[in-house]
């Protein structure tokens, strides 16, 4: 059987009377890619931010990579990777210091940190411009960088938070190739996107609406299931049912 | 109404070219869209034609008037609603409002008509203060202090960044009732599948415009003729495309991969069936389709 990485029951997260997330339960394989969609305000944040172990949920079990979401908060967070669009790299720090940084961060020891950032320069073809500051270089690079870094210490799970938003659509590309090869290694893959041709992409997607996933299939079988001939239909036939605007 | 010739702009001293010799005309009325990704210069053509950025070379008039020399006027006859939410965040909504419409001289009351189908939309929420607003109402709002002074021309930059598929599609309805309005409108966007929703588009990365006409132009213009085509397993089928002679390009395109042949002979789709069965594909589907804007992007940015 397919291994779980992820183990979630009824887990639910409440501000004052608002339900952030309601309830959701769900189970994410070892080496997966599984797409976490919905619209702004379903609580995607809020249910990612539990499960990287940096919210209490307020009921609801969990475990990420065997570690209790309550208890084991701090190994959870070393055995994972996270990027987000917004914050990845310091711009201001340069390409070999960003990945000394992350590394150390992560608990590699000097000989690993010497290893790794070695092998992801040559990886990545970035020996020219090791020594630039990130913030000179194009998008498409950085963003690749950030994963790069996000995974340096071979997490069990990296979490993507829209990581090829705003990227143009031939470096977008080369980014899957980068999730497809992590995925392929073993490392399992929680991604949300606003694409809906990277939602093809994905081995599964889950769809969470107002709160609640309302939906947990492959893309295949969603497409079946809502009688749609793309993506783009299905989000669109869950999403509009939403009630809630917040972000 | 809006025209850019060899327009230029430079950061850091000359070191970094933002946009780069670009030239193109939106019509009065036109729907107009800025098509391309993050860095791509849409921003900074944006600021120069509403007059808060000064060009390095070229020129650039709106409405007949220089953005350099007449940015006094400009501004009385524009609306901007940048990329990033600028309003009042400890204002209401009705407050931020006001203030806009004080700003140019005007009241929400005389120009309501304009606003009104947007604005009923966050009455509900009009003592609430702007930066607790979901990022959908946020947009509603600052398209309605955009267009309260009664503008000929909006600049949209970006307004449907990080916004769910939903609130996306309820934007560009917006859009197109406003258009009936007889205002012009320039608009950006990173999503291509938006390009269909403008008249005219202009794709632009890196600085410089690589293609100008309407959609279905700019997709009967790609060079040759494009397949779809998946298996049961879409990630080896990539890799194993790639590696056939036939094959010039493929890249990954939603459900199927996308792909061009060196030449279009009649052997060479049957061949290729036969080469992927061989490797053990089962459950071939190999078509011909008709581009999207993303392919003819793809395409322009690799060459």
């Amino acid at each position: 059987m397919q291994n779980v990485v992820i183990k979630t029951d009824k887990l639910t997260k409440k501000f004052g009377d608002f339900t952030a997330t309601d309830a959701i339960t769900f189970e994410v394989y070892e080496g997966e890619i599984f797409g976490f969609l919905g619209a702004n305000g379903a609580g995607k944040t809020t249910a990612m931010r539990m499960l990287c172990g940096l919210s209490t949920p307020t009921s609801g079990e969990a475990t990420i990579a065997g570690f209790d979401i309550y208890k084991d908060t701090e190994k959870i967070k070393a055995n994972i990777g996270y990027m987000s669009q917004k914050f990845s790299l310091y711009e201001d720090l340069t390409v070999i210091e960003n990945i000394r940084f992350f590394g150390g961060v992560y608990g590699l020891s000097d000989q690993e940190i010497k290893e790794k950032s070695d092998h992801l320069i040559d990886l990545l073809g970035l020996k020219e411009e090791s020594k630039k500051l990130v913030g000179s270089l194009p998008l498409g690079w950085k963003q690749k960088l950030a994963f790069s870094v996000a995974i340096i210490h071979d997490p069990k799970i990296v979490f993507l938070d829209e990581p090829t938003g705003g990227v143009d659509p031939v470096t977008r590309r080369q980014f899957w190739d980068l999730i497809y090869e992590a995925s392929n290694r073993g490392i399992t893959i929680f991604v949300t996107t606003h694409y809906m041709d990277e939602a093809e992409y994905c081995n599964r997607i889950s769809m969470m609406v107002d709160g609640e996933m309302k939906a947990l299939d492959t893309p295949t079988n969603l497409k079946k299931t809502y009688n749609a001939a793309s993506m783009d239909e299905v989000f669109f036939e869950l999403a509009r049912g939403a009630k809630r605007q917040a972000d | 109404m809006v025209t850019l010739e060899n327009i230029s702009k430079t950061y850091n001293e000359g070191a970094l070219t933002a946009v780069d010799k670009v030239s193109f005309e939106v019509k009065k009325g036109e729907l107009f869209g800025l098509i391309g990704p993050d860095g791509a210069g849409k921003t900074s053509i944006f600021r120069m034609l509403t007059t808060v950025l000064l060009p390095d070379g070229g020129n650039a008039s709106v409405n007949g008037l220089d953005v350099v020399t007449g940015y006094k006027e400009i501004r009385k006859q524009v609306g901007y609603m940048p990329g990033k939410f600028s309003l009042y965040q400890d204002l209401t909504v009705e407050e931020n409002l006001n203030f806009f419409a004080t700003l140019f001289n005007t009241t929400v009351k005389e120009n309501y008509d304009l606003i009104k189908e947007i604005y009923v939309q966050i009455e509900p929420f009009k003592t609430r203060k702007a930066g607790k607003l979901s990022g959908g109402m946020k947009q509603k709002l600052a398209l309605c202090c955009a267009l309260i002074h009664r503008p000929t021309v909006l600049f949209l930059d970006e307004p449907t960044t990080g916004v769910d598929t939903v609130s996306r599609k309820e934007f560009w309805d917006m859009l197109k009732r406003l258009k009936v309005q007889g205002i012009t409108i320039l608009v950006s966007t990173p999503y291509m599948d938006e390009a269909t929703l403008c008249e005219r588009i202009a794709l632009i990365q890196s600085g410089k415009i690589m293609s100008i006409d309407t959609p279905a132009a700019i997709i009967k213009a790609y060079p040759e003729p494009l397949f779809a085509v998946k298996s049961e397993k879409m990630s080896v089928l990539l890799q194993d495309l790639r590696k056939q002679e036939s094959v010039k390009s493929c890249f990954a395109f939603g459900e199927y991969h996308h792909l061009t042949f060196q030449e279009n002979s009649p052997e060479v789709q049957p061949s290729l069936r036969k080469n992927l069965e061989k490797l053990g594909h089962a459950a071939i589907e190999l078509k011909e389709i008709t581009p999207t804007i993303e392919d003819c992007f793809i395409q322009l940015m690799n060459h």
